[in-house]
């Protein structure tokens, strides 16, 4: 049967994720040690699981309102408020939904147009220009640069933007750089957003694992809240991926319009998961300052050891990533990977699969225990003395 | 806590140069620190972390818990300075609740520990009754999980 002509050609011209091909070849090998998944190694804090198996005891078993309990959004303000001094009205503005990535998949569906351009930065996450697409929409890439902390340049914005430019996506902080954009980078594109009358959906999925300064949503300069979708979740924060729960906060116009698309498409995100969520928001704070402490001691490490092997590695001030440059050993990023994986067993991921741009780049992640990280540097240490 | 013990009580064989890296301090610094912990007696010595469960002839050990009189103003310590002469105790510490010393000891038979009991511990002035209690498996020392770390069941997204 000829499959080619029944599926959706939209679904069918997007290309597949370059992480994958690269990590068939890794599922053949055994004794590979990993330094590529991009999940926190803690398992959800003890009190939080607990929530969800009291939910679950007390036979709290039915779906949710369609946006989330209304307990829920109203500890979601909350918790944005006190941490990034955002506000949002907790019955009009906030969504929950099933992780961050059903957040940004329906806001970018609420947003586009077939036809309309969306920036995207890169190197970032590589859900975007897909999700783009599959809307009829085309991305624009804004490639970010090492010498610039990777961090979106005014002009490099003002260059990307045509008269079909509708919305930017922004990724901060970034994976897979590890990049955050202070309050003085964001000021210096809000112009810009305003001028061409752009809309914004900030993924900030990775704000509470920030290592230096604290993070600043964009929806609170002037003139942005208006114009932005933040969108936020439990996983990162919170070591929930597998609960899947996130949530967007935005103007009601937008969230009313996301509200409809997820009451068609998903009806409402898991309830035992959301019972656990707002277990997390009351009490989750000692939590997160203890896995963001443990990060912390585990970049300075990952870190250092790259720039004392000789591949100058940028300095990350979020997430659990770094991006080491590897030009020096003469090896593109996918010959480097591979390379490695074949002769040490040590698994990371080419930087081009983060864009074209993440080329001369890896991406390694530190969401792994010590004696991990220590087993898995030694041997890229054994790798580049050998080349 | 200081960070500096907290990871040398997890691995001892970390490097000054990792140490240096984990806390974001400067090697010299990290060095003069470690020194001073061992002029001090903070740091009272390195050593494997070893999982005896895995050791077939690794012998017994013994919870031995201890009733005692206290000597005049000299409280427990003295009897306790007796006790811990002993190379076959292991561990010994003052206890608040229904007795007053705990007693951990290490021998190579059961037979052993009895004697040990009998003729050592019990033979002691102000040693008023014992109660000995034997460990059949551990699980967890020292904050250890001492079975088999299972597989990371995570898996590639994208």
């Amino acid at each position: 049967m000829d499959y080619g002509k029944y599926l959706n050609n939209t679904i069918q011209n997007v290309k597949p994720s370059g992480i994958r091909r690269f990590f068939d070849i890794v599922n053949e090998m055994d004794d590979v040690i990993s330094l590529s998944i991009g999940e926190p190694d803690f398992r959800t804090p003890w009190h939080v699981r607990k929530a969800g198996i009291e939910s679950l005891e007390n036979g709290k078993t039915w779906y949710t309102p369609n946006r989330g309990f209304k307990t829920l959004c109203q500890e979601i303000s909350i918790f944005a408020n006190k941490k990034y001094d955002l506000d949002y009205d907790p019955d009009t503005e906030v969504i929950v939904t099933v992780g961050g990535s059903e957040a940004l998949d329906i806001a970018i569906r609420c947003l586009v147009n077939p036809g309309d351009e969306v920036l995207v930065h890169q190197p970032s996450f590589v859900c975007y220009e897909p999700l783009a697409n599959m809307c009829g929409a085309s991305a624009v890439v804004i490639d970010t640069k090492e010498e610039n902390d990777f961090r979106i340049q005014p002009h490099e914005l003002e260059a990307a933007i045509t008269d079909k430019s509708k919305l930017l996506i922004l990724s901060y902080p970034n994976n897979p750089t590890g990049a955050v954009m202070r309050k003085e980078d964001l000021e210096a594109l809000r112009d810009i957003i305003i001028k061409h009358d752009l809309i914004v959906i900030s993924d900030e999925i990775y704000s509470e694992l920030t290592y230096s300064g604290s993070h600043v949503s964009i929806a609170t300069l002037p003139g942005m809240r208006e114009r932005t979708v933040v969108i936020n979740g439990f996983s990162k924060a919170f070591a929930m991926t597998g609960w899947r729960l996130g949530y967007a906060m935005g103007p009601k116009e937008i969230i009313s319009m996301m509200i409809k698309l997820h009451q068609y498409c998903i009806m409402s995100a898991p309830t035992t998961a959301q019972y656990a969520a707002i277990e997390a928001l009351r009490n989750g704070d000692k939590d997160i300052e203890h896995m963001r402490n443990e990060y912390d001691m585990r970049r300075r490490f990952v870190v250092g050891s790259f720039n004392e092997m000789g591949l100058h590695c940028f300095e990350p001030h979020g997430a659990f990533y770094c991006f080491p440059c590897i030009k020096s050993t003469g090896l593109s990023s996918e010959e480097f990977c591979t390379r490695l994986l074949k002769s040490k067993g040590v698994a990371i991921v080419p930087g081009d699969a983060f864009g074209n741009c993440g080329e001369g780049f890896v991406r390694v992640s530190y969401s792994y225990s010590l004696k991990h990280l220590t087993e898995a540097i030694g041997r890229i240490k054994e790798f580049l003395e050998e080349l | 806590m200081d960070k500096l013990l907290k990871l040398l009580s997890e691995n001892s064989s970390y490097s000054v140069k990792e140490l240096a890296l984990l806390v974001g301090d400067s090697e010299d610094n990290v060095k003069a620190k470690i020194s001073a912990y061992e002029q001090q007696g903070i740091i009272k010595g390195y050593r494997a972390a070893v999982n005896w469960e895995k050791i077939k002839d690794a012998g017994v050990t013994a919870y031995i818990e201890l009733k005692v009189t206290p000597a005049k103003d000299k409280g427990f310590d003295e009897i306790a300075e007796k006790i811990m002469a002993f190379d076959e105790v292991a561990s010994l510490y003052l206890m608040a609740g229904t007795y007053d010393l705990a007693v951990i000891v290490k021998a190579e038979t059961i037979q052993d520990v009895s004697s040990f009991v009998t003729r050592k511990l019990s033979a002691l002035d102000g040693v008023l009754a014992t109660a000995t209690h034997f460990i059949l498996k551990r699980y967890k020392d020292e904050g250890l999980i001492l079975s088999d770390i299972p597989d990371d069941e995570r898996c590639m997204q994208f």
